[in-house]
């Protein structure tokens, strides 16, 4: 089966389960959103796809695949290859991400050289910065975090996830901390290379307006487990668990009508 | 009615080595008892500039600033005193706004003793009950309470002294969805049991949506628009909120993809231009006249549009 699957994964910390048995399956070129609240689970999830748990949260169960291999094996070298080329990721806070006393330029080389990239890594690290819709992008690489709005910050990761060319790319909350405005701008962005390059995504959010705005498929999930599962059309339309209808009430109107006159 | 707060010609520059940045640029506005007004706009747009001049944590460059008829714009620390009381404002992350090392209930009651008020631990209590919190939590520090709770104890803080204006900075900018919509309720019935009035700033349109019954629009420290919320967010004139309009996500990306309205995007330094148009630099529509100031379009009653567009449709 291709893309990313994951089956009957169960996070614990300690004898607790904190994720319990979730499936979740996101097909090559397809947009798959994951929806709950804060501690729901959904970066756990994510970041065992990747075998990025921080300690002592530990797989108990379950088995996560990426096109029909098992993502994260015993052997570290193995999970290394897997991180990048096989699945990247992308997080809420672009500035935090980035090292602040390197020049982004450098920060994007350095991924390419981890994959093995030969021959002129700046040209190629132009190249991806200009494909990420950075202006000036040879200039763009010698700038320091600092300078860069937090808009750019994200593109810049961006560049740097889509560097090693992976199959599937994971945003956990890609544009919280940005602008309305700049939000739309990198979701543009991201469903842009989806289409270019083939890769699946696997969108993370506690913002449903975003998640039923670009994914295809929607995983509510709450308290450690997925509640409600479908596509956007059916989980916005006839919510079928309590928590969904809380989250979409609202959604399927357009903003400026919920207000009642004189209130 | 007089409006509570009326400002006239605000203005807050900011000086960095030779430039000036003009974070506020001459805006105008009124807020009257019990109402809510929303001042959305970009990051950078002056939106916190311009709550901090309002709730005079800033002194303004010019302009004035009228508390019920009273210009509040040159008191002193000592003077402002009254206007404290009742103007109150309440910021976007709890975690930084709270002392850290305050138990909730001394949190709650500093405002009451800096006024010198009495009856301070009935007070707190009735406050603690009035924004939904158990009064358990009276001895708990920031750290130990959830985000929404740590929220509802920065708004029990900034109603305690019974204020008439609350300026509410993105208050729910770092908290998820369901807490979210939580918070708005409580600030919706706060509001109508104690007739407060609110200035609410936000880049969350579709919270300024369900909240306020009029809206502001800022650019760049200029007003682009205001009106009655429905006609800014359902028929923007200005471009810029058209723009941020939208942006705004819509189930099924109801917006055809790569047919949205976007802004030009700036170069690295964008320098201000010294009149025109704030917003011509980045206007996908921008026309020749814009170099110069633009007209403020009456669209409908109340609802204006400072866009040469802005009456041509």
């Amino acid at each position: 089966m291709p893309g990313l699957r994951i089956e009957g994964l169960c996070i614990s910390i300690g004898d607790r389960d904190v994720v319990r048995a979730v499936d979740l399956h996101v097909a090559p070129g397809a947009c798959a959103g994951l929806a709950g609240g804060s501690g729901s689970g959904k970066s756990l999830t994510a970041l065992a796809s990747l075998g990025l748990l921080p300690r002592p949260a530990r797989v108990r169960a379950g088995r996560i695949l990426l096109d029909g291999g098992e993502t994260v094996a015993p052997d570290r070298d193995r999970t290394a290859r897997v991180r990048g080329s096989g699945i990247a990721m992308i997080f809420q806070s672009p500035r935090a991400a980035l090292n602040p006393v390197l020049r982004v330029g450098h920060q994007v080389e350095r991924v390419l050289r981890r994959k093995g990239r030969r021959g002129d890594l700046r040209q190629r690290c132009v190249e991806l910065l200009g494909t990420v819709g950075l202006l000036e992008p040879d200039q763009a690489a010698r700038l320091y975090p600092h300078e860069l709005s937090g808009g750019m910050c994200q593109r810049v990761l961006i560049a740097m996830g889509i560097a090693s060319e992976p199959r599937i790319l994971i945003a956990d909350e890609p544009t919280t901390a940005l602008d309305v405005t700049v939000q739309a701008d990198i979701l543009d962005l991201l469903d842009d290379l989806r289409a270019r390059t083939g890769m699946g995504m696997l969108l993370i959010s506690h913002d449903m307006s975003v998640v039923a705005e670009r994914c295809e498929s929607i995983s509510v999930m709450r308290q450690g487990a997925i509640v409600e599962a479908g596509t956007t059309r059916a989980v916005i339309d006839s919510p079928r668990h309590p928590f969904t209808a809380e989250l979409v009430r609202d959604l399927t109107h357009p903003p400026g009508t919920g207000h009642e006159a004189g209130g | 009615m007089k409006p509570l707060i009326e400002v006239r010609g605000l203005r807050k520059d900011y000086r960095r080595g030779g430039d000036v940045l003009h974070a506020v640029d001459g805006v105008d506005l009124a807020l009257m008892p019990g109402e809510s007004v929303g001042v959305i706009g970009e990051s950078g747009s002056g939106k916190s500039t311009l709550a901090r001049c309002i709730t005079r944590l800033e002194r303004p460059t010019s302009g004035v600033v009228f508390f019920r008829g009273t210009d509040v714009t040159g008191l002193s620390d000592r003077d402002l005193r009254w206007f404290r009381r009742q103007v109150q404002p309440v910021f976007q992350d709890p975690l930084t706004a709270l002392n850290p090392r305050w138990t909730v209930g001394r949190l709650i009651a500093e405002p009451l003793k800096i006024h010198g008020e009495r009856g301070a631990e009935r007070r707190v209590g009735e406050v603690l009950r009035d924004v939904g919190l158990a009064s358990e939590l009276m001895t708990r520090r920031p750290r130990d309470l959830s985000g929404g709770e740590r929220q509802r104890v920065a708004i029990a803080r900034a109603i305690v002294l019974r204020p008439s204006v609350l300026v509410l900075d993105e208050p729910t900018a770092s908290v998820d969805m369901t807490v979210r919509r939580a918070l708005l309720a409580l600030l919706k019935r706060l509001q109508s049991e104690h007739d407060l009035a609110y200035l609410y700033i936000s880049h969350d349109l579709r919270t300024v949506g369900e909240t306020c019954s009029r809206t502001i629009v800022m650019c760049r420290g200029r007003l682009a628009e205001q009106g009655p919320t429905a006609a800014v967010l359902n028929s923007p004139r200005h471009v810029y909120t058209q723009i941020l309009v939208s942006a705004i996500p819509r189930v099924g990306g109801a917006t055809p993809r790569g047919g949205r309205l976007r802004a030009r995007p700036l170069p690295w330094q964008g320098t201000s231009p010294d009149s025109g148009c704030v917003f011509a630099g980045r206007c996908p529509r921008a026309l020749p006249e814009c170099a110069a100031d633009p007209p403020v379009v009456e669209v409908t009653p109340g609802h204006r549009a400072a866009c040469v567009l802005a009456g041509r449709r």
